[in-house]
């Protein structure tokens, strides 16, 4: 790992193209990596420490003390300048541009202090309180639930659908075989809001208004799935099927048995881009999810942005809850992309 | 165990017909070979008996029951491919097992199955890797093999040894061949080597553009071809060739008369022959005599092939008549030398060439 890392094209030393190398790498692991990084540091910040300008990377929480006569926690100030300088003191209160200090040791003394010659003392502190309370105070779970339920369940269908459906493309010759293909590629030319009425009037007619059925069922067919696995099909041997046909086994079987083991890596792209699709989906739920028991985790994120105000700590917290599976499921079946991608030649 | 018959089977891909209504009987047991140059639907034929291809025409019977309709799961038949088929994401015992679950036989029968064959075919120490694993040869073995566990009534082999090396194909050709006599079933394999057909086969049936040339056995084949086509396709090198004219129909030879006016004498039937109509004399090389210093034809050594044990030799005989010689041990012969062949005349074939069919041998030869 670490002569992997240190490798060179220069010999022993570092190259031009080393040097750039790195710089790129760097680049673009700042570029993409970054405002995840933030979301992730954000989402342990307490609501006050988001509020604050300039802001911080790091969840820095400012430090409170109980001070003898006051019933509230005063906040800690370091004094930078003025006649106190070098003191960490207490603020009572803060009255224009003065504040009213007091020594946690010595708590009858009242001090004026500038506010300009104050600087607040932090620690770090990760507020998990953000976490806690969309399980506690918010149904975190059910839309959890939900949007798991309509994932696996669409993900299911679609690559069963999608798979027989190249199967039957790619390995039976039938009349207008080329026809159904090419018509089912054209769905792909039309943009998905222009069948968003059509598809909520079917939806609504069959009664799947406020159901995950709803969302699951218009999902299920895409011709990007029924492209991938038919091009990678037509890569395993007729004479395979054929072996298979000599052995007595039926058709479902040639499907079941043979055709999709063989497909395993175009069915993990396909499982990905499946998860990926259903899990981020936003406008289709919305929709067709008007109550709130039926939201998936998208939609449940979405109300917590009001009119007036904006939940912020909630908010982060739960993206970083609602991107944490999809990057688990990618992260087992990353491989297969790669090789899937490379084999079915569809970019 | 079966007998199949095919009854003016037809294959039509749109308007191209791929077999023309062949009728053939293959008896219980036999080893039939089907043989031809590539093109001549032998593969084909053999799928429409798997039931892979759909029949356009005829009747195929298995043990006298009409099986057109049944789809090649349904027909009982295993099938070795060229390619092995092996399913890639099996080991080899799933492959053997493979057909038996669909079937479902019960789990120790398909035990001892597997077993019984792979014991017999000598691939017990890798049952449980898989086919990429595996050498030519023992995915070769392990294609037979799964052929084998299901104990069908016939074998189908497709070309199963082109994708082997030369020495290995000889060992499987054995192997093969010992399995018949032990098996005793009816086996129908495809080929285009005439030298596996001529091995193995109990009858061989040679194709061409989807027609029948001539069913009967390898020496049948050999000593008394049919036709033009039979005769240089059947036998290794190629038969020789020479355009000549019929000059005497007289007595218990034919005489016949070569571009350079030689006289060749053949022993064949002289019944519809002319004097004067053109004809095909054929002679295989090994019946060809170098005469150094006698009559015969005068020809020009193009190349000699000096294999130890035995020599060919190339040469072209006036107008652009190419033939090749066999000679028994070495030679001195050299490239560029004149030289003298004589044709054995009871070696030599005759054939019309209006139809190229074969004038009937009054003497073979090769069987005295």
């Amino acid at each position: 790992m670490f002569s992997f890392l240190t490798r060179t094209r220069g010999r022993g030393r570092f190259d031009l193209t080393d040097w750039l190398t790195w710089i790129y790498l760097f680049a673009a692991i700042f570029l993409m990596f970054g405002p995840v990084a933030w979301v992730a540091l954000s989402s342990f910040k307490t609501e006050a420490a988001l509020q604050e300008y300039p802001p911080r990377l790091l969840p820095l929480a400012p430090v409170t003390t109980t001070v003898e006569g006051h019933e509230e926690p005063l906040q800690l100030y370091r004094v930078t300048g003025g006649e106190h300088e070098g003191r960490v003191l207490a603020q009572i209160r803060r009255i224009g541009l003065m504040a009213q200090m007091v020594d946690p040791e010595n708590p009858d003394e009242r001090l004026q202090v500038s506010i300009n010659d104050r600087q607040p003392v932090r620690e770090f502190a990760l507020a998990t309180e953000n976490y806690s309370r969309l399980f506690q105070r918010f149904n975190f779970m059910l839309y959890f639930w939900n949007s798991v339920f309509i994932t696996v369940v669409a993900t299911i269908i679609t690559v069963l659908f999608n798979s027989m459906a190249a199967f039957a493309l790619s390995k039976y010759r039938f009349r207008g075989r080329t026809v159904v293909f090419i018509l089912i590629i054209a769905t792909l030319m039309i943009p998905p809001t222009i069948n968003l009425i059509p598809i909520y009037m079917v939806v609504s007619q069959l009664g799947l208004v406020n159901s995950p059925w709803g969302v699951i069922w218009p999902a299920v067919a895409t011709p990007t799935g029924v492209f991938l696995l038919r091009q990678y099909m037509l890569t395993i041997p007729d004479d395979l099927l054929d072996a298979a046909r000599m052995d007595h086994a039926s058709e479902w079987r040639v499907y079941w048995k043979i055709v999709l083991p063989l497909s395993a890596p175009a069915l993990a792209v396909l499982v990905i881009l499946s998860v990926m699709w259903r899990w981020n989906e936003f406008l289709w739920p919305l929709i067709v999810l008007n109550r709130q028991e039926e939201f998936t985790l998208q939609l449940a994120l979405n109300s917590f942005q009001g009119e007036l105000q904006t939940a912020w700590s909630s908010l982060l917290a739960m993206t970083m809850l609602t991107l944490l599976p999809i990057t688990i499921v990618f992260a087992f079946l990353q491989k297969y992309v790669t090789q899937g991608i490379a084999q079915t030649g569809v970019k | 165990m079966a007998v199949v018959e095919l009854e003016g089977l037809v294959k039509d891909y749109g308007d191209v017909r791929a077999i023309h209504g062949v009728d053939l009987r293959i008896e219980d047991g036999e080893f039939c070979v089907f043989v031809g140059p590539s093109g001549c639907g032998k593969s084909t034929l053999l799928r429409m008996i798997a039931g892979l291809e759909e029949i356009s025409g005829g009747e195929l019977r298995i043990e006298g029951e009409r099986v057109n309709e049944q789809r090649a799961s349904e027909r009982g038949l295993a099938m070795v491919f060229q390619t092995y088929a092996l399913y890639p994401h099996m080991t080899v015992r799933q492959n053997l097992a493979f057909g038996l679950e669909n079937i479902k036989t019960p789990k120790a029968e398909i035990e001892r199955r597997v077993g019984e064959a792979a014991r017999m075919l000598q691939i017990e120490d890798y049952l449980e890797r898989r086919p990429k694993q595996l050498s030519g040869g023992q995915r070769q073995r392990v294609a037979i093999g799964r052929a084998v566990v299901r104990e069908p009534s016939v074998f189908l082999f497709d070309e199963p040894l082109s994708n082997l090396d030369a020495e290995l194909r000889v060992t499987m050709r054995g192997e093969i061949a010992g399995l018949h006599r032990r098996l005793g079933n009816t086996m129908i394999y495809v080929t285009h080597d005439q030298i596996e057909a001529m091995t193995m086969a109990d009858k061989i049936v040679v194709l061409r553009a989807g027609v029948i040339e001539q069913a009967g056995t390898p020496l049948e084949l050999y000593n008394m071809p049919r036709n033009e086509f039979v005769a240089g396709f059947i036998g290794s090198p190629r038969m020789n060739f020479v355009d000549a004219v019929i000059d005497s129909t007289a007595g218990d030879f034919v005489t016949v008369r070569d571009a350079s006016g030689n006289r060749h004498k053949t022993a064949v039937d002289a019944h519809g022959l002319s004097e004067g109509e053109e004809v095909r004399l054929g002679i295989r090389p090994d019946h060809i005599v170098v005469d150094s210093e006698g009559s015969g034809l005068s020809v020009t050594v193009g190349s000699v092939e000096q294999l130890g044990g035995e020599s060919y030799i190339y040469c072209e005989a006036a107008e652009g008549t190419f033939l090749t010689v066999h000679l028994d041990g070495q030679t001195k012969i050299r490239r560029g030398d004149e030289a003298r062949v004589v044709f054995r005349p009871e070696f030599t074939h005759l054939f019309r060439k209006s139809d190229g069919l074969a004038q009937r041998r009054l003497v073979v030869g090769e069987a005295v």
